[in-house]
């Protein structure tokens, strides 16, 4: 681990970046970090490209480091990652179709968000005009007598976000699966770039919209780091509050629709009159029922009037008053009991390997949450249980979720019970700066990097979503499961398309 | 089950317990006339995300549940566009959607509409004007119906529906 320890020590010492270190690092250096990264000393958080360099953002789990490796591309290229530590692949093959930066030895070609629709080739590198005629895209094969294909997508047949899903099955199980996303390609990190930080505060919460509390949370904390900006405490607080109630809503639409998708759609039924009413109080809380744009760069949006406090009070107590007759219902009910058992096993091995982390993670043994791992504000004052399990199954998947509802549920209680009095936002005056930030939204860690140029505009953004490293381990959590299994599997992981797609 | 079951029967509904009651059981009774008179008793909507951030989705799943039951008033959604009356559109049209999204309408037999559901699908949003994005529905499909918001908010939702039908009707 010497050249994870040097790259603290350059980070630390020269590097721009606050609170976590960067640093430059050769190519020798490079790929001796993915040396580690394969051989699990080190947890791969994400990797980015940037004008003629890449990042990549490191995990020291047991030690609780985080640090940030720079390679500046010589002849636009830079030595693969995931030729050694496969969680590389699509985030460099994402890094290749945006920036034209080439992942030397890299073993998956193909494009990857780039479909060769967008008129242009590496349009945030040096952009060249192309023919947006649609590429071709050679799925991996699956050879055999009896092997048949499903295509699936990328329009669903649910009310969900659009991607492909190619089954090679042998009768009813499947062999393999490969994903095929960016149909929601936005080009985000375009649009982030030259605008200023409350512009794309509001970007940064529209990257994934069930979880836009913790994007611009995570956005807003890398921005007040790189500029030095300390957040009042009720703002903290209150911030805290919005988180606790996303995880909430998401967690309860959840278990809902995860045991819809087991055909119990009494769960759902119970379940969407939960997550209903925490929107409904959000709304009447903070003014949005996702809470959309009420973080903001420097604070929040709306500070919670005294009817918000109390009507959070009541819903939390409604809450209380009817989730532990549907646990029961879904714990006592065989016939769900039977689809959710055993269901989509993910391995603990590879949940470690690719740092997944939220519910996939969790319900696989891996005990990783930004919330305790880095202690941001209000978690550094608040006491909670990290709900894990260790069966990896969609079982297990529901139960972090549950635990992780009673859990928010009491957080958001000792919050409103300390809520510090003062202001709910500050200036953030305009500078340059580099910033990263990683907090725990429902589905998992975010991670944000920001660097701001001299007169405050962003320069460059980048969100990485938990679904990065959750996607592939569908693929082999579906592994030998019958192809009326995959809803199932799929909505107990439910990872976000947008948030993948940029 | 059971004892959830019975109290089920036995407690009001929730949909006449909701705050927002009122305006939902008027759109209600006009929705039920309306939708009658143009298509029998049902209106069939297919939803296309083309590239939303998927906060329409959510927005759209809250109306099948107890407080706005859409089924009630005869609007459903289908699984395929050649089920569909109606398709409902997310999102400031990714370009890696367009297709898909051209393909889904084709795909749905005539006569049908399509509703523009959120600030993203109507003008781009704040992902307008990028590299990325047809920017809105309109550029890609005739579009008949536009329902602002971001994202809409159920009732929102509701009355564009409604909106649809009396236009249909005139």
């Amino acid at each position: 681990m010497e050249s994870f320890a040097q790259l603290l020590e350059s980070g630390r010492r020269a590097g721009p970046c606050r609170p976590f270190p960067r640093g430059e690092v050769s190519a020798e250096q490079w790929t001796a970090l993915a040396g580690h990264l394969a051989a699990g000393d080190l947890v791969l958080m994400g990797l980015w490209g940037d004008a003629g360099a890449v990042h990549m953002a490191l995990l020291d789990e047991a030690a609780g480091r985080l640090a940030v490796a720079t390679y500046a591309c010589a002849g636009g290229a830079f030595p693969s990652v995931a030729r050694h530590h496969p969680p590389a692949a699509r985030l460099e093959r994402t890094v290749r179709d945006l920036y034209g930066l080439v992942p030397e030895g890299a073993p998956d070609d193909r494009a990857w968000l780039d479909h060769g629709r967008w008129g242009v080739r590496h349009p945030l590198g040096t952009p060249l005009p192309a023919e947006p005629a649609g590429d071709t895209y050679a799925f991996l094969a699956a050879e055999g007598e009896g092997l048949h294909q499903i295509p699936v997508g990328p329009v669903h047949a649910g009310i969900i976000e659009p991607g492909h899903f190619r089954f090679s099955c042998y009768g009813e199980a499947v062999v393999r699966l490969e994903e095929r996303l960016g149909y929601v390609h936005k080009g985000i990190e375009r649009l982030v770039a030259g605008a200023d930080v409350a512009q794309a505060a509001r970007l940064a919460g529209r990257q994934s919209g069930d979880s836009t509390v913790a994007y611009a949370l995570a956005f807003c904390r890398a921005v007040e780091a790189a500029r030095g900006v300390a957040v009042p405490a009720r703002a903290h607080a209150l911030r805290g509050v919005m988180a606790e109630l996303e995880r909430l809503a998401n967690h309860l639409g959840d278990i809902g629709a995860i045991c819809n998708d087991a055909a119990f759609a009494l769960m759902l039924a119970h379940c969407g009159v939960l997550r209903e009413k925490v929107l409904r109080v959000s709304a009447r809380a903070f003014g949005h029922r996702l809470m959309m744009d009420g973080v903001i760069p420097g604070g929040v949006a709306v500070d919670l009037a005294r009817d918000g406090i109390s009507a959070i009070r009541v819903l939390v107590s409604e809450v209380r008053a009817a989730f532990p007759a549907l646990v029961e219902l879904y714990d006592n009910t065989a016939s769900l009991q039977d689809r959710t058992v055993g269901t989509g096993f993910t391995r603990p091995d590879y949940v470690r390997q690719f740092g997944a982390g939220g519910y996939v993670g969790r319900a696989s043994g891996r005990p990783f949450d930004a919330r305790r791992a880095f202690a941001y504000p209000p978690y550094d004052r608040l006491p909670f249980e990290v709900a894990v399990r260790p069966e990896g199954d969609v079982n297990a998947r529901i139960w972090v979720r549950i635990r992780e509802v009673e859990e928010s549920l009491g957080l958001v209680v000792r919050l409103l019970d300390t809520l510090p009095d003062g202001p709910v936002a500050t200036e953030i005056p305009a500078g340059p700066g580099e910033g990263l930030a990683v907090v725990e939204g429902f589905r998992g860690d975010v991670l944000a990097f920001v660097a701001l140029a001299a007169d405050g505009r962003v320069r460059r953004a980048h969100l990485r979503d938990p679904s990065w490293f959750q996607w592939p381990l569908l693929e082999t959590a579906i592994e030998g499961n019958i192809v009326a299994d995959f809803p199932l599997c799929n909505k107990s992981f439910n990872c976000s398309y947008s948030g993948v797609d940029l | 089950m059971r004892k959830l079951l019975l109290q089920g029967l036995l407690k009001a509904p929730l949909t006449e317990a909701a705050p927002e009651d009122v305006a939902v059981e008027q759109l209600a009774a006009e929705l039920n006339a309306a939708a009658r008179a143009r298509l029998g008793r049902s209106l069939s909507i297919r939803e296309v995300d083309a590239g939303s951030c998927n906060g329409c989705e959510l927005e759209i799943h809250a109306l099948g549940n107890a407080f706005y039951d859409l089924e009630r008033f005869g609007l459903h959604f289908v699984a395929s566009p050649r089920h569909a009356d109606v398709l409902l559109v997310t999102g400031p049209v990714a370009k890696n959607m367009a297709e898909a999204l051209k393909r889904t309408y084709d795909a749905t037999p005539a006569p049908k509409w399509v509703v523009a559901a959120g600030d993203c699908a109507i003008t781009g949003g704040v992902f307008a004007g990028g590299y990325a994005c047809a920017g809105g529905v309109e550029a890609v499909l005739p579009v008949d119906l536009r329902i602002p918001g971001c994202p809409p908010t159920p009732l929102a939702l509701l009355t564009g529906l409604l909106a649809l039908l009396r236009a249909g009707r005139d």
